[in-house]
């Protein structure tokens, strides 16, 4: 029956050529966790997935699903299924042949192929559409067909690769659900890669983001966006100001930071000393609108424009070196009339800040 | 050659290998290197074949430029399969453009489809079908009799008659690339290039013919590959009266393998006719500016 | 008359006369099939008659078609040597489609040159350097074995064409799919990829045959002493021409007709028969 394996990466690099598309990933994804890779297109995340399916073959390090070494085992002797992107359905076969492929790849007699397949169609919502073609159906009913398919094989660990990309809004949010839920009741080992940070914050017990073949930061949904180990995972899970500058001074677990703007004050978790080379992040919903001399951090500026959201607003204020910072204020009719050009200036706590050391600076 | 067996396994893999390996030497490439080798050799009896006489030499090549009338109709063959290949050409570009650009819905596709009959019938037959016009007792003879335009039936036979009947037999094998190419091409291009108020002819040759260059390329090249190596045509239209004097080349080759026995001069006379056709379809590819992925799909 | 109407008119004259061209030589050929007339011609009208096909002279000796012996072996022989080139052009040109989309390396376009060379080149080259090969190598003399190797020179490569424009279509992560569910290489072979590829194999199967019926150039110089249908025809042009020869092409014709309409068929239907468009784009 389903049950999930552990997926372990020691130090695995994969280079195509010159071009290194997954540089030293360390990584261990729990049996029956559902895990997440994040990233921009081009990260590297493709990659992992096709060497944990064993598509490619890595060109350093070690990749162990329940323990074993996986070197050298092809894609169609590993504990793994992958739901393509495109889902490489087989367009001249019927639905439950497709769902009975791997069945019958391992020898599994008919009757008994049509019996499972029968099951696994119930799982996922589609009895009775088995004697179709998959071009009869429609694309969210194709998704499931093909997560029907990986599931026939009993795979420990499924590996899912962008698979509700071509889908439309609603479609998508309805499928983010239906894929947690199925895999709650199998058990099976989630791996998911996407490009939409949404998906992987709703669906994900963890989330690697990576960036040009690096993981930049493991961790809970909450954690990373809470406390994002760099700037890239800062603006790329949701949105950050980012104000660079040198660190001036240390109070406990926090600094204060020497920038362009004036010093600013905030969180200090990598322990930065004075003198070195940091970023300040700072989410914009966390920034306020301040009025008068109010002390603490402030930046002052111009009103460059107010984007209307519905239940708030996005305030875009230039600073007086030409860079922008963004606050996100609550639309409660309290906000007052701001026309670009009007100088304005907002602040933030120092706690809600967060000091990050600069990359390639230690 | 890893990436076949990753994809086919190592059964398919190496029959697949293995295949191609004996189609291109047996098939296509050894078959070209023994007729030029035999090329080389001089015409011997079988127990002087391999004895000291039988050294390489182009001695057959220049036989063919030292005797005047193979020389005449090797360069008659030549330049007549060129003529023929720019009056299908000349003829075929409005057909194309009309049916690819002009016709619509089931008009066009008619149109199409009373093209692809008449390419399916085989080419003696097609050739067969012009004897009969022309022939001493033919459809011509008859109305020109009629009406009283000559007494007596005229001799049509000749090199115009092998000529009509070569554009005849391979005209559709200019019509289909050029229609295929000029197909292809947006009719959005050739309304903006009315819309910004250019002729008729600067449309063809600016937008048309410049989209249209691959399917030219392989329309001429096909037609003159075609016409320069018949046996069919020329074989059937010398039968008729005062055809005679129309001998084509590959009749001279025919002539030398079967008639005479002469396989050494044959072979260089074939490899002289090849090598002609490679020159025609190098300098068609560079005229205009196709690969030959371009030209062979 | 404005100068559009005028243009107009031309293109119409112009398409009638082309078409004309196309059609009426065979219109003559096969209504002469059909003349009671000593010499196969339309004109003068005496008559119409079967005896082109079955039927005796005022001597009483048979002059239809079909009561010639020797037409028959021709038809037997062109038929088996269009089996032949099936069975052979078939799995080189599968061969060969899946070889040249599979490999990198840089050779690629040199190996693909060389395989279609063929088709660029002379039958009559063909025919020749195959008999010369043969017959000095393997001491395989002309006949219809050689017919079938030297006309599957070129269909082969024509096969080739037609696979791989199919193959170019072909959705290889059907292939990593079928692999990782398990599959070995043969399963996917048999139930994913020649499944996709079947309308084309049969396509290419009529094309193999209709190019093989048909060809002439080529089969002159490998045939030896046997007879096929066009070696036949050109034959009876040259040395005693009578109307059994339009008899002939108007059955040619009719079969041609067909099969180009199954030809047709089978193509269209192969280039409609294409995948379920991919869910995504890439």
């Amino acid at each position: 029956m389903l049950a999930g394996q552990s997926v372990t990466l020691e130090r695995v690099s994969m280079a195509f050529g010159d071009f290194v598309a997954v540089r030293n990933a360390d990584l261990h994804i729990e049996a029956g966790e559902f895990f997440s890779f994040l990233g921009p297109s081009g990260c590297g995340k493709t990659t992992i997935l096709r060497l944990i399916s064993g598509f490619n073959e890595p060109t350093g390090g070690v990749i162990r699903i329940g323990g074993a070494d996986m070197a050298g085992i092809g894609p169609n002797r590993r504990p793994t299924a992958l739901i393509f992107q495109n889902l490489a359905l087989f367009p001249l076969m019927k639905v439950w042949e497709n769902v009975a492929f791997g069945l019958e790849a391992r020898g599994v007699a008919r009757a008994e192929r049509r019996r499972r397949a029968g099951e696994l169609l119930e799982l996922v919502a589609l009895e009775g559409q088995g004697e179709k073609l998959v071009s009869a159906l429609s694309g969210g009913q194709r998704q499931r067909v093909a997560i029907a398919r990986a599931l026939a094989v009993e795979p420990a660990v499924l590996l899912l690769d962008e698979p509700l990309s071509a889908l439309d809004l609603k479609l998508r949010q309805k499928m983010r659900a239906e894929l947690r839920t199925i895999q709650q009741k199998t058990g099976v080992t989630f791996v998911y890669i996407t490009h939409d940070q949404g998906e992987a914050l709703t669906m994900s017990d963890r989330i690697a983001v990576m960036s040009h073949g690096r993981i930049e930061q493991v961790g809970t949904a909450d954690a990373i966006y809470r406390a994002p180990a760099s700037a890239f995972v800062a603006t790329f899970v949701g949105e950050s100001n980012v104000l660079a500058g040198r660190v001036i001074g240390t109070s406990g677990d926090e600094a204060i930071l020497e920038t362009a703007h004036g010093s600013l004050a905030g969180r200090n978790p990598h322990g930065l000393d004075a003198g070195a080379r940091a970023q300040l992040v700072v989410r914009p919903e966390r920034c306020r609108l301040l009025d008068g001399d109010a002390p603490g951090n402030r930046l002052a500026g111009t009103v460059e424009r107010l984007d209307f959201e519905g239940a708030f607003v996005s305030l875009v204020v230039r600073l007086d070196d030409g860079a922008e910072v963004t606050a996100q204020l609550a639309n409660d009719g309290s906000l007052p009339r701001l026309k670009p050009g009007t100088p304005v200036a907002i602040g933030f706590a120092a706690e809600a800040a967060l000091l990050l050391p600069v990359a390639g600076d230690g | 050659m890893a990436e076949l067996f990753r994809r086919l396994g190592a059964v398919a893999g190496a029959l697949v290998l293995g295949t191609v390996i004996l189609w291109v030497l047996f098939l296509v490439v050894l078959p070209q290197l023994f007729m030029v080798d035999m090329s080389l050799r001089p015409h011997l009896p079988v127990p002087e074949q391999g004895g000291p006489a039988d050294v390489r030499s182009l001695a057959n090549y220049a036989t063919l430029f030292a005797n005047d009338a193979h020389r005449g109709i090797f360069l008659r063959t030549i330049f007549s399969a060129a003529l023929v290949t720019v009056l299908a050409l000349v003829v075929c570009y409005p057909v194309a453009y009309y049916l690819a650009q002009v016709a619509r819905g089931p008009t066009a596709a008619l149109l199409v489809l009373g093209l692809v009959v008449p390419f399916w019938v085989n080419e003696i037959l097609r050739t067969f079908s012009w004897f009969l016009i022309l022939s001493r007792n033919g459809l011509l003879n008859q109305v020109l009799m009629g009406l009283g335009l000559t007494e007596a039936p005229l001799n049509m036979g000749g090199v115009g008659a092998v000529m009509v009947g070569m554009v005849y037999a391979y005209i559709l094998f200019m019509v289909f690339p050029l229609y295929n190419a000029i197909e292809s091409l947006d009719r959005n291009q050739i309304e903006a290039a009315r819309d910004l108020g250019a002729s008729w002819p600067r449309i063809h040759a600016r937008v048309v013919v410049p989209h249209a260059k691959p399917g030219i390329a392989v329309g001429c090249i096909m037609t003159f590959m075609l016409a320069a190596g018949t046996v069919a045509v020329p074989q059937l239209l010398e039968a008729l009266p005062g055809g005679t004097n129309a001998r084509w080349f590959t009749q001279v080759i025919y002539s030398l393998f079967f008639d005479g026995g002469d396989w050494n001069s044959g072979a260089a006379y074939a490899f002289a006719l090849l090598v002609s056709c490679v020159i025609f379809i190098f300098v068609m590819m560079r005229v205009f500016r196709v690969g030959i992925a371009d030209v062979a799909k | 008359m404005s100068a559009k109407r005028l243009v107009d008119l031309f293109v119409y004259v112009y398409l009638a006369l082309f078409f004309a061209y196309l059609f009426l030589p065979l219109v003559f050929m096969v209504a002469a099939a059909f003349n009671d007339s000593r010499f196969p011609t339309m004109l003068p009208w005496q008559g119409f008659t079967l005896d082109w096909f079955w039927g005796f002279d005022s001597r009483g000796r048979a002059i239809g078609l079909f009561q010639d012996g020797r037409m028959g072996m021709a038809i037997w022989n062109s038929v088996l040597i269009g089996l032949g080139v099936i069975l052979v052009s078939i799995p080189v040109g599968l061969a060969g489609a899946l070889f040249l989309q599979t490999i990198r390396t840089r050779a690629k376009s040199f190996l693909y040159g060389v395989m279609v060379s063929p088709i660029l080149t002379p039958g009559v080259i063909l025919g020749i350097s195959t008999l010369v090969f043969w017959r000095y190598v393997f001491d395989v003399g002309g006949g219809l074995m050689l017919a079938v190797i030297a006309q599957s020179t070129f269909i082969a490569a024509y096969c080739m064409l037609l696979f791989l424009a199919r193959l170019e279509r072909f959705d290889r992560t059907q292939e990593e799919a079928a692999l990782d569910l398990g599959a070995s290489h043969g399963l996917m072979l048999r139930r994913v990829m020649l499944p996709f590829l079947r309308p084309a194999l049969l396509s290419g199967a009529v094309l193999a045959f209709l190019q093989s019926f048909e060809n002439y150039n080529t089969t002159l110089f490998v045939i030896g002493i046997e007879d096929t249908l066009t070696l036949n025809i050109a034959t009876r042009v040259r040395l005693g021409l009578t109307p059994a020869v339009n008899a002939i092409g108007v059955i040619m014709i009719a079969l041609t007709i067909l099969g180009a309409v199954v030809y047709e068929i089978l193509r269209r239907r192969e280039a409609r028969a294409t995948p379920v468009e991919p869910v995504a784009a890439g």
